[in-house]
């Protein structure tokens, strides 16, 4: 499990790890809860920063994963897609979603660390918006 | 509905605040749509016992000498086979067989009936009864905004229900009765509900729905009674094959082509929609709402295609994750009609073709379900 505090963060709520590991946090899990369905990207698949790669679906919604640097799909997380509830219970741990060898290792200089990140969502909050 | 139009709270809107309820707009109605869990309020319904807060929805009373007459007239199940004590669930038809609303309609007394309507379509049905009761001797009386509703469902509601109004419990399925709780204004209970568990719809004057809703959530602890959203009773109401009218049904679709051909009673005398009614039935469907489900993991979606024999044969009204069936389940107007059950399909979700089949209706039955008297 990796320790939230080590990792990187975009406004549309996934994590990057220092090994390219990507998955959602654990208040995107609770905003979405109930994950039932996961599709993660192809291995090799070649991604640029911002692109959807990874659809995460609720009950009653589905949610694009926008991939956090662009690279490309090295590894990705079979078996959050055969047991989805597993983002719910580790989002930091075994419901990674993917992991991408970053191709432009400055462009997670725009991503947020965790003090940044849980103000932006406190201020998401605020503003009523999820 | 404009923007600026103000949303409606029901008596119950700081309960659901308490408990952490996701409080959305739901036709101009703040509701939660869920507390905690979509899958664990599912799951209490089926397994033990969840309550709902449907004070969104409509009561529109109905009484005189002419009530029967009227209620036959607007109505295309056989209002004159249920007496006091009785509820059916029917529906409401336009002059060309269209659907205006789909109610249940409970008999209190001789000539005195209750009819609950959907709460969007509250409105459009009060306009159309006073249209159509014209030169009728009945009177029709909009009680909506004086009662409030909270279905209790679930294999355990019955043992609750006897705790808190135990003439209630022993109602058969669809049994209706009158009954005074807190010593005030009758409440009205149904052994009905839409969630395809047994279990009843309290329907009681505004000022005592917190306390009943109260009562229920304490007695209830040891019932494992769970409080439950909109998102729950949706999945369990397309499990069990429910309409959910202005997105399955409305007013371009008739009763036939929605699979709830057994509501229209055409011997029972005329009624509005009637003709129309006889001459398509006769005519046979050209689309039919049918049931599918998934074959290969995917969450089929409001809209989402079907393909049949590789051309698109409709999309879906309503879909969902069915957490009974553990896998995506929908239904929607197929220009196929009347497709065997095992009929293989596919449904197109985010550009793919995922690997389906055709379901016989309803998709879940209950064990629990109690049989009509």
């Amino acid at each position: 499990m990796f320790d939230p505090k080590s990792l990187k963060y975009q406004k549309s709520h996934e994590w990057l790890a220092a090994d390219g590991t990507v998955g959602i946090s654990d208040h995107a899990q609770k905003e979405i809860t109930d994950v039932v369905f996961v599709e993660p990207p192809k291995v090799g698949r070649k991604v640029k920063q911002g692109e959807p790669v990874a659809v995460v679906e609720s009950v009653k919604a589905a949610f694009d994963i926008y991939a956090p640097v662009s690279g490309e799909i090295v590894s990705s997380n079979s078996d959050a897609a055969k047991d989805p509830a597993i983002v719910n219970r580790e989002p930091y741990g075994k419901g990674w979603l993917f992991k991408i060898k970053a191709s432009a290792p400055t462009e997670n200089s725009v991503l947020m660390d965790q003090a940044a990140y849980e103000k932006f969502v406190a201020s998401e909050a605020a503003n009523g918006s999820h | 509905m404009t923007a600026s139009a103000v949303l409606r709270r029901t008596a119950l809107y700081d309960s659901h605040r308490r408990l952490g309820g996701r409080i959305v707009d739901f036709h101009g109605w703040e509701l939660p749509v869920q507390y905690e869990s979509i899958i664990k309020e599912h799951g209490a319904v089926r397994q033990r016992c969840g309550l709902f807060d449907v004070s969104h929805m409509g009561q529109i009373f109905v009484s005189g000498p002419k009530a029967l007459e009227f209620l036959q007239k607007v109505n295309t199940n056989d209002i004159s086979t249920i007496g006091p004590g009785k509820a059916i669930y029917s529906h409401l038809a336009n002059e060309t067989g269209g659907v205006v609303d789909d109610v249940i309609v409970s008999c209190l007394a001789k000539g005195r009936y209750l009819v609950v309507v959907n709460a969007a379509t509250m409105e459009k049905d009060f306009s159309w009864f006073q249209k159509q009761a014209k030169g009728l001797d009945v009177l029709l009386e909009n009680k909506s905004d004086d009662y409030g509703m909270i279905a209790v469902q679930g294999p355990t509601a019955e043992s609750l229900i006897k705790l808190l109004a135990p003439p209630a419990a022993d109602l058969s399925r669809f049994g209706a009765l009158e009954l005074e709780l807190y010593g005030t204004t009758p409440s009205v209970i149904t052994r009905t509900g839409y969630t395809g568990e047994d279990g009843v719809e309290f329907i009681v004057p505004n000022h005592i729905v917190v306390r009943l809703w109260e009562d229920l959530m304490a007695q209830g602890q040891s019932f494992g009674v769970t409080a439950c959203g909109l998102g729950a009773r949706d999945v369990l109401r397309l499990e069990a094959g429910y309409l959910l009218y202005g997105q399955d049904v409305d007013d371009e679709h008739t009763p036939y082509e929605a699979g709830y051909g057994w509501v229209v009673k055409l011997d029972k005398g005329d009624f509005i929609g009637r003709d129309a009614l006889a001459k398509k039935k006769a005519a046979g469907l050209k689309r039919k709402l049918t049931g599918v489900r998934l074959l290969e993991r995917g969450v089929p979606r409001h809209d989402t295609p079907v393909i049949v024999d590789g051309k698109e044969a409709g999309k879906l009204c309503s879909a969902t994750f069915s957490p009974s069936m553990q896998t995506g389940i929908g239904v929607g107007y197929l220009d196929i009609p009347d497709l065997a059950a095992g009929k293989k399909c596919a449904v197109v979700l985010h550009g793919r073709e995922i690997p389906a089949e055709v379901v016989k209706m309803p998709f879940y039955k209950s064990a629990y379900l109690k049989k009509g008297a």
